[in-house]
């Protein structure tokens, strides 16, 4: 059977950079931080008191209030991306046009609509469940970012959302390249929407031990691989690629970004939220990935890494990409722009998907900034600071989410 | 409570409540065709009527509702009761 091809042909993007792709691309390439000091929350007890957030976002520059009001931030910021996104690619459906059925959305999302669980249940509490809003169990549901979109923007064919927590997006991308390989659709909108910046989310992992509580220097608080970080910092925002089948794009002349190359899975199956010390788990996703994409790891031009800023993910992400790529591991560029975009969660596999694709059309790195000290067990090229300048012609993102998920997308210049 | 209060905080309610568009509302607007209200829409109006009127509605009271008008009237009727 003919093997179909997927690549990818319009991108869109919310972030705590910009509220579109070019200021994103803009701010990741000038080594510019997204984090700075949560306002629209109360932090006074939480120990972690930044963030990434967007800024300056008004849902309602965007779609009439009445519509805004059916859905949690997490799937508007979703929404967002998917218009950016569908613009760009030049698509758009009608209700009646038979091309829809064949037009799908895979969305993933880490924790759904938690800001909107956190209003209802103060509001039960509080008032009792029959003051509870009609609108809030369709708001909370993590399917809402994708049925909404589907509604919207007329995407009538397969529609999923995948929960991997902060791999979900990554899955998500991955799952709508196999959805178009196997012909069940011609064009997928594929990423990931995530509004975490909320008292409950933040108080809890912030409980888990597992952000930044760099507080005194926003800017320099995600500073994966290097000596000094201590968590992750929180960010917040969407991502959506639009796949589509190959032949697809060139009947219709599309522009296209790159080709989706192959995808890799793999279970730690170790611990509820550490990583396996060691990194086979990713390892193996990662190698999955190259095996999918038919390469060997020489092959491999950049790695736009999970690089959390965790000290166990950067270690053991450190450790894995030794595994999977021996002593390529020291030749290929490895960097993190969750320095700068704070850690989206579960929309973070698609952010840094975005990334990848941007750096192989442009040939330019983005860096790993806030890189000062260098860690004994992080000993690759991080890129550090300074963006670089060089073609590349294929880039791998890993995502790795609490449950022990691992998932490596490999995306390539057509 | 005037008729011409109810009105008018009906209107109120419709546009900060449901976030509907103030230049649509009218008394003969019918809120399935004219105001585009679904059936959670309908409830967010019951929860704001009782909330804002102190009266009591039932849902199948409610479900009879065709425009704002009959809304009006039916506040206007649990007020005087």
């Amino acid at each position: 059977m003919h093997q179909r091809r997927v690549v990818v042909t319009g991108l869109g993007t919310v972030t705590s950079l910009g509220n579109d792709v070019a200021s994103f691309w803009t701010n990741i390439t000038n080594g510019v931080s997204g984090v700075s000091t949560i306002e629209s929350i109360d932090t006074s007890d939480i120990a972690t008191k930044i963030g990434a957030e967007i800024k300056d976002f008004d849902i309602e520059a965007y779609m009439p209030r009445k519509d805004a009001r059916r859905m949690d931030r997490s799937s508007q910021l979703f929404w967002v991306a998917t218009q950016q996104a569908l613009a760009d690619a030049g698509l758009s459906y009608e209700e009646d046009d038979p091309r829809a059925l064949r037009a799908g959305v895979l969305a993933g999302t880490g924790i759904g609509g938690v800001q909107t669980i956190e209003e209802e249940m103060a509001t039960m509490f509080e008032r009792g469940p029959r003051r509870m809003s009609p609108h809030g169990i369709a708001k909370i549901i993590s399917n809402m970012a994708g049925g909404v979109a589907s509604i919207d923007f007329h995407l009538y064919g397969p529609n999923s959302t995948t929960v991997t927590a902060c791999a979900a997006s990554a899955n998500a991308v991955g799952d709508a390249a196999e959805v178009i390989r196997r012909g069940a659709a011609d064009v997928m909108v594929a990423g990931g929407g995530e509004a975490s910046i909320t008292r409950f989310a933040l108080g809890g992992f912030s409980q888990a031990r597992a952000m930044s509580t760099n507080n005194d220097d926003p800017e320099g608080a995600s500073r994966p691989f290097d000596a000094d970080r201590d968590g992750f910092v929180m960010g917040e925002g969407a991502a959506v690629l639009i796949l589509e089948d190959y032949d697809h794009a060139m009947g219709r002349g599309a522009d296209v970004y790159g080709e989706v190359l192959g995808y890799g899975m793999s279970a730690d199956g170790y611990h509820i939220t550490l990583p396996r010390p060691g990194g086979a788990g990713a390892a193996r996703a990662m190698e999955a990935a190259l095996a999918h994409a038919e390469m060997a790891p020489e092959d491999l031009d950049y790695i736009n890494a999970h690089g959390t800023s965790t000290p166990a993910n950067d270690r053991t992400e450190t450790a894995a990409i030794k595994l999977a790529f021996e002593e390529h591991a020291y030749k290929v560029p490895v960097s993190s722009t969750k320095s700068m975009t704070g850690h989206l969660l579960g929309a973070a596999g698609a952010i840094e998907s975005v990334a990848c694709l941007l750096a192989i059309k442009n040939g330019v790195l983005p860096p790993t900034i806030n890189y000062t000290t260098p860690d004994p067990d992080c000993d690759l090229d991080y890129v550090p600071n300074e963006t670089r300048e060089v073609g590349i012609r294929t880039a791998m993102t890993n995502s790795f989410g609490f449950g022990g998920h691992n998932v490596s997308l490999i995306f390539g210049a057509l | 409570m005037e008729r011409s209060d109810i009105e008018s905080k009906m209107k109120e309610l419709l546009v900060e409540e449901l976030g509907l568009d103030e230049d649509k509302i009218t008394m003969d607007a019918t809120f399935e065709e004219d105001l585009e209200v679904d059936s959670l829409g309908v409830v967010e109006l019951l929860m704001a009527l009782e909330d804002n009127f102190g009266v009591q509605i039932p849902d199948e009271e409610a479900e009879s509702l065709v425009t704002v008008g009959e809304a009006v009237d039916l506040v206007q009727k649990k007020i005087n009761a």
